[in-house]
């Protein structure tokens, strides 16, 4: 995109420095940020969470939460413009029609009440002179361009009448209805599934070609930034570290953060395949099923019942890590709950060490769930915050009949294998990080030597620096503890990093199993193929920086 | 957070009480609750000493209008009972009716909520049917038909009391337990091999109760209430010298000697008015959802 003649900047940020409010951890949000984005140009802003970047967004909307949060310095030039010098009613004129923004959650950016033609016409009501007649067929023409299946229909459905992906379609259709200079998109794929992630993206760069259109994105996946970049910039603590053009940070990072923000993005190459053919079956799975009866309303008639899952079977050989990968509604997190019976499975067997578990009475599943632990996805909901880290580690081994004081030392020692200081014994859960915080779910798993962990996204919720570290700590456990995993996850990246086998689910059935390296390979089943070529940044892999000396 | 060291945990925090207090602090008229109830709770702690005998004995001529002899300093009714006795007695009585009603009708609603809310399905809707049965009936009419066959006696008074008024911590509580029991914390704990029991008052119990903490400020106010208006109509019981008793006798001298009525009403709106006040100071201290400071 360097061509000869570099087309003018839509956006120039200069020495834009944004002040947070006194007694957080930081001064600024954003200390000194110069950045530029050129028509039909896309510019990635990378960085994890904290880092200022959904700041840097409303520092050009103009929607800084003020007065806690505002700008102390620098100017903001769009189409050559000083945006200070603005009044609020021709800011406000600018804003939707020749600089427009989508937002990560759809489903909450949109108005629940109206329906998705009425909100995409209220742009147009707002910014232009259009007849009423004009209108609706330029919204009929944007739903189209978005590719939203039956503009017609569509039209008139209200946004919980569409699914997550043709949500966030209809924010892009309200975006760029007025064919705006500028589009800021604060991480618009990071709710979406994969396939739909691609589609979305896909979509971005073609209306961007037809419009000419300068793009801000504002993202933390590197995946993603590598599917559609053409200039990156790396803010870390509300500085900016590095800058360039997208080939050029992906493969040659400069800057010590940007390298370890590459390195921890995990590679597509799975491990060494490791037989477990000599082991022994410490689960089994076998035709398992769940229906979901919707429960109907007084009124309203009974729903379908939703089957999520059918006849799942599955082995977890001892030492095993087996990977349960699929898409939101593909069933996996309800696999998850029926295997450990926090759900109770309609049919099906599931064996622990030979004895049936769905089928256990309420004192056998008690001591049986001693050998069957669980780390969850969201480590701030999964701790009682009301309880010290030592109980909450502690209360597991108790409940089995352990005594207090050995429990209690048991949790002391499990802190360390896990890599967290001993003080942190006796705080809270809110004083620490989502990645200690998701250390010491591990540890808590761990207490009760469980002979099968089940991991359900265990990762997902956090940013990919400590992303990677936690990856790195439960697969050194697994090797030391020799533990037998089952490891739910939306991601194919992290499944390939930790995964011996994997099992695709799509609506409820396992189609297709194999081990890793060879279901990566040479994937048989069309949704996994089709899973495989949605990974963002597929083809391209981090380099390898450790052994980068030059 | 980052790429941050692991091992260290975030910076020293200040202590839950601390934090508590800086929050309850930034409501001037929660202060102003707390210093009215710390009057009162001295007024009732003062009652032995300025008559340690009984309130209700003759202690001047009849109605003597306050400010006027030092032996009696709010006056005297038409019995010639000392009225400020009266008033420090009856503080000791009204905070007792308020914290015992309370206690009683936050532990049977927090229960019956809890239940239902945690076990939900058809045990949630019977509990739920019969919350709703006493909640159709108006409270006033409830508590006088109570009364009306239990008997005059303190303690029937503050268990009727009770009876009309756990509906709403039930409701409350139960509506939390719901929300909480979906929170992954409690699946945790499921998972671990905790019973029911455990989860319910150990796990869960603590994270639901601060919105009844608050709420327990309004029965306490509503409880002072109900006395006062039961004994108002002449129901509350004689042998003690509750504000309500003062007022229900008051009222025969209203047009002459107002004051008789006039000084113990004084007395239960200020009561009321603190434990509303402070009620609203603790809801902002331990609402999670205002994180700031």
């Amino acid at each position: 995109m360097t061509a000869p003649a570099a087309p003018p900047p839509v956006l120039e940020m200069v020495q834009v420095r944004v002040a947070l409010p006194p007694g957080s951890d930081r001064p600024h949000a954003l200390e000194a940020l110069d950045l530029t984005v050129r028509a039909g140009e896309t510019v990635c802003l990378v960085g994890e969470s904290g880092s200022g970047k959904s700041l840097a967004a409303g520092a050009i909307m103009r929607l800084l939460p003020e007065p806690q949060v505002r700008m102390t310095g620098g100017t903001v030039r769009f189409d050559g413009t000083d945006l200070a010098t603005l009044s609020e009613p021709a800011m406000r004129a600018l804003r939707g029609n020749r600089m427009a923004m989508v937002f990560q959650e759809p489903m909450t950016a949109l108005n629940p009440q109206k329906t998705v033609g009425w909100q995409i016409d209220e742009v147009l009501r707002l910014h232009t002179d259009l007849p009423r007649r004009a209108r609706r067929a330029r919204v009929l023409e944007m739903l189209e361009q978005v590719r939203i299946p039956d503009p017609a229909s569509a039209i008139n459905a209200h946004p919980h009448q569409i699914s997550g992906g043709q949500r966030q379609r209809v924010m892009i259709a309200m975006a760029l209805a007025l064919k705006p200079r500028l589009l800021i998109a604060d991480e618009p794929t990071t709710a979406l599934d994969v396939t739909t992630q691609l589609a979305i993206l896909r979509l971005i760069r073609e209306l961007q070609r037809d419009q000419g259109t300068g793009i801000l994105f504002i993202t933390h996946d590197f995946g993603v930034v590598a599917e559609i970049a053409d200039r990156v910039a790396v803010l870390r603590h509300g500085v900016l570290v590095e800058k360039g053009p997208a080939a050029e940070v992906l493969n040659r990072p400069r800057h010590a953060y940007t390298r370890a923000l590459v390195a921890a993005v995990p590679a597509l190459r799975p491990p060494a395949p490791r037989d477990f053919t000599e082991s022994p079956v410490v689960l089994r799975a076998e035709a398992m099923r769940k229906t979901f009866a919707a429960r109907g309303g007084f009124l309203s008639g009974r729903r379908k019942a939703v089957v999520a899952v059918d006849d799942v079977s599955f082995d977890l050989r001892r030492g095993e890590t087996l990977g349960i990968v699929g898409e939101s509604g593909s069933g996996k997190t309800t696999v998850s709950r029926c295997i450990t019976r926090l759900l109770e499975a309609d049919g099906g067997r599931v064996t622990l060490d030979g004895r049936d578990i769905l089928s256990a009475d309420a004192r056998t599943l008690r001591a049986m769930r001693a050998d069957i632990q669980m780390i969850f996805q969201d480590p701030q909901a999964s701790l009682n915050p009301r309880k010290r880290v030592v109980d909450l580690i502690a209360q597991g081994p108790m409940v089995h009949g352990m005594p207090r004081a050995q429990a209690h030392a048991r949790a002391r020692q499990l802190l360390e294998l896990v890599e967290l200081s001993p003080a942190a014994a006796d705080r809270y859960p809110h004083e620490f990080s989502g990645g200690q915080r998701q250390r010491i779910g591990i540890a808590r798993a761990l207490a009760l030597e469980p002979k099968v962990i089940v991991a359900d996204e265990p990762v997902s919720a956090l940013d990919v620096s400590v992303q990677a570290q936690v990856l790195r700590l439960l697969a050194d456990l697994r090797e030391r503890l020799e533990l037998s995993m089952v490891f739910v996850t939306h991601d194919l990246r992290v499944a390939a990093q930790l995964c011996d086998r994997i099992a695709v689910m799509e609506k409820g059935r396992v189609v297709e199993t194999g081990p890793t390296a060879a279901l990566f390979a040479a994937p048989t089943h069309p949704y996994t193929r089709a899973l495989l070529s949605s990974i963002p940044g597929r083809d391209w892999s981090p380099p390898d920086t450790r052994h980068d000396a030059a | 957070m980052s790429l941050a060291d692991p091992i260290a945990p975030g910076g020293a925090t200040p202590t839950r009480a601390s934090v508590f207090w800086r929050r309850y602090r930034r409501n001037r008229a929660a202060v102003l609750g707390l210093v009215l109830l710390g009057g009162v709770l001295a007024m009732a702690a003062l009652a032995g000493f300025y008559e340690p005998g009984n309130p209700l004995r003759r202690a001047a001529a009849p109605l003597i209008p306050p400010f006027t002899d030092l032996a009696v300093p709010l006056g005297t009714d038409q019995l010639g009972r000392d009225i400020l006795a009266g008033i420090l007695h009856g503080a000791r009585i009204s905070l007792l009716i308020g914290l015992v009603a309370t206690l009683l009708s936050i532990g049977f609603g927090v229960l019956v909520g809890a239940v239902a809310g945690y076990f939900g399905g058809w045990v949630d809707d019977v509990l739920m049917r019969i919350t709703e049965a006493f909640q159709t009936v108006p409270n006033f009419v409830l508590l006088l038909a109570l009364v009306a066959i239990l008997g005059s006696r303190i303690e029937y008074i503050v268990l009727a009391i009770a009876i009309v008024s756990w509906t709403a911590p039930a409701r409350l509580a139960r509506a939390e337990f719901m929300a909480l029991r979906k929170r992954e914390f409690v699946e945790a704990v499921r998972n671990l091999g905790v019973g029911h029991s455990s989860i319910i008052f150990r796990e869960i119990l603590p994270n639901a109760l601060p919105p009844v903490i608050v709420y327990a400020s309004v029965i306490m106010a509503l409880a002072i209430l109900l006395e006062s208006a039961l004994a108002f109509l002449g129901l509350g019981d004689p042998n003690y010298a509750s504000w309500g008793n003062m007022i229900g006798q008051g009222r025969a001298v209203l047009r002459t000697d107002w004051y008789v009525a006039a000084i113990p009403g004084v007395a239960i709106v200020l009561t009321v008015l603190s434990f509303s006040l402070v009620g609203e100071g603790l809801n902002e201290a331990l609402n999670p959802r205002q994180k700031k400071g």
